[in-house]
């Protein structure tokens, strides 16, 4: 089909009825230094001539290679397997709009309910939803689970939680009436305690003993989890948490400038009613054959209307079926191998680096999988040097936490061979 | 049973001394349809008059439960849990949701069986 432009009569017909004058009078809630008023673009250029014209100004982008990159902060770069696009490029998911009919959307139900299976497995808990946008909005979600659960509004986040999971929590919780505070002394009126596992700066955290103060005063324990950490650490379930959600990217994603990305959500079986978003589950037909079908859209925002406990109605679903392959074409085994190379390499590069003069890690005391803080003489220069050489160096941390001065996070996954970590600790040294 | 008495969003009561026994209709049971979950409070909780103290999920909707008077559960009804249909096989026996110490008086709106037969009469057409 033939990609046809408005005209200028198109366009002033369809303002005329909406009651607009003109198309900037539709962008006013768009900062005017955000907008691009007119593209710097010679007038009357061929296709040829145009595409030409633009790759030439994409070259001068300068783009990190993966190997080269040890920035996390939660998103990451990990081996993508060719199998993951060649499943979700496939037309059948590609261009379906996540239809939910059963009678016509057999493979798409069935490839939720196996997403939901993989991550209710990883996570050690009863049941898992479709999936949400990512992992700052699943940290809210969880939280307004608790706050609709407990009847309680104050909601504790102990330690590094990525602060723009803190963010969006925070803008979540206003119209909810969630008090976020950070802390990790819960009380009468703590609905959760939320924990990063790992946390935002790559340390692990005491998950079970903050578990167990959450039950102490009869608030529900929400773990932010790294699924790749998964394969080698104590999952949710076994240390008692009620609710864990996280970021899934690094399950066959790339970053792509931040997203889309895709977040998950599990839970223990009490708590199914006050799960949000999509769920599928599995089902007879009138001839008792197998099949997938939506379940449990009582606790559905279209239903429930404003008793509902959330608003989400929907799901990242191509973005949770690369999360399916991914860990399907890995299983097991091959993620344990993708989060134990992650640490090793992780850890030869912290040893090398804290040999540097002034280089010390920030919480040498403190366990770490694949991502460390560690405290540099003048980060910002460290990080410009870097980028001289093409290497993206740590994240500098001051820029939340005005108590971690100096302190940068490196992080380290296996597409970081053993010569880019060489590479790394020359440029630093250089 | 001439000691029922019923609220105009559907709910019953019978009233023994200072318990008051709570539960929903036949008109209601048979609007909704077969119940499929009902959530409920905890003993102990305090209620205010049109309170919304739980839901009941039927195979058609999602609707809130109100207390149609004041005071303090003293027993929720543990038979729904595991047979929800109760509420539609018996809806003013063994169908009944919660039993609430009374405090105060009873609000005087409630309506006799002939009553509450209008509403749900004007509710049909």
């Amino acid at each position: 089909m033939p990609y046809l432009v408005h005209s200028p009569e198109d366009r002033a017909a369809m303002l005329a009825a909406i009651g607009v004058r003109s198309m900037d009078d539709l962008l006013v809630d768009i900062p005017t230094s955000l907008r691009i008023p007119k593209l710097d673009l010679s007038d009357g250029l061929s296709e040829f001539e145009t595409m030409a014209h633009v790759t030439a100004l994409a070259a001068r982008n300068r783009l990190y290679p993966d190997r080269l990159t040890f920035r996390g902060g939660g998103v990451y770069r990990r081996f993508v397997p060719a199998a993951v696009a060649a499943v979700t490029s496939k037309p059948e998911f590609y261009t379906a709009y996540t239809p939910y009919q059963p009678e016509a959307s057999q493979g798409t139900l069935q490839a939720i309910y196996e997403f939901q299976t993989l991550i209710a497995e990883l996570t050690g808990l009863d049941v898992a939803n479709a999936s949400l946008y990512d992992g700052a909005t699943a940290v809210a979600e969880a939280a307004m689970m608790a706050r609709t659960h407990t009847d309680r509004t104050e909601v504790l986040v102990a330690g590094y939680l990525h602060p723009e999971y803190l963010e969006v929590l925070r803008a979540f919780g206003e119209g909810r009436g969630i008090k976020v505070r950070r802390g990790s002394d819960p009380g009468p009126k703590t609905a959760a305690v939320i924990f990063q596992q790992p946390d935002f700066l790559g340390l692990l955290v005491d998950a079970k003993a903050l578990t167990e103060a959450a039950h102490g005063v009869g608030a529900l324990a929400i773990a932010c989890v790294d699924p790749i950490s998964l394969a080698v650490l104590a999952p949710p379930g076994e240390y008692g948490a009620d609710i864990a959600v996280g970021e899934g990217q690094q399950l066959g994603m790339h970053p792509s400038f931040g997203g889309p990305h895709v977040g998950f959500m599990a839970c223990r079986r009490e708590l199914v009613r006050r799960l949000p978003g999509r769920l599928v589950g599995s089902a007879h037909d009138a001839e008792g054959r197998r099949g997938f079908v939506l379940a449990l859209a009582a606790r559905e925002q279209h239903i429930r209307r404003e008793k509902a406990s959330s608003n989400i109605c929907t799901n990242h679903s191509l973005c949770a079926l690369a999360a399916s392959v991914y860990m399907t074409y890995m299983g097991p085994d091959g993620m344990r191998q993708v989060a134990e190379v992650s640490f090793e390499r992780a850890h030869v590069l912290a040893e090398r680096l804290s040999a540097l003069p002034g280089w010390e890690l920030a919480f040498p005391e403190r366990q770490f999988l694949s991502e460390f803080p560690i405290r540099v003489p003048n980060a910002p220069a460290v990080l410009r040097k870097l980028a001289r050489k093409g290497i993206l160096g740590g994240l500098n941390v001051q820029r939340w936490f005005r108590e971690l001065k100096g302190v940068l996070t490196f992080t380290c996954t296996e597409v970081n061979d053993p010569m880019s970590i060489d590479e790394l600790v020359q440029a630093v040294s250089a | 049973m001439a000691d029922r008495r019923y609220t105009k969003s559907h709910e019953w009561i019978v009233v023994d001394g200072k318990t008051v026994t709570v539960g929903i209709t036949d008109f209601a049971q048979s609007q909704l349809g077969d119940v499929v979950f009902l959530e409920l409070p905890s003993p102990g909780r305090k209620l205010a008059e049109r309170e919304a103290f739980g839901v009941v999920e039927s195979v058609k909707a999602a609707s809130d439960l109100y207390s149609p008077i004041a005071g303090k559960i003293s027993a929720v009804n543990d038979r729904l849990s595991a047979n929800p249909e109760l509420v539609n096989s018996d809806p003013y026996g063994d169908g009944w949701i919660l039993k609430v110490e009374l405090a105060g008086e009873l609000p005087s709106d409630l309506l006799d069986e002939a009553g509450y037969r209008k509403v749900t009469e004007a509710a049909s057409h």
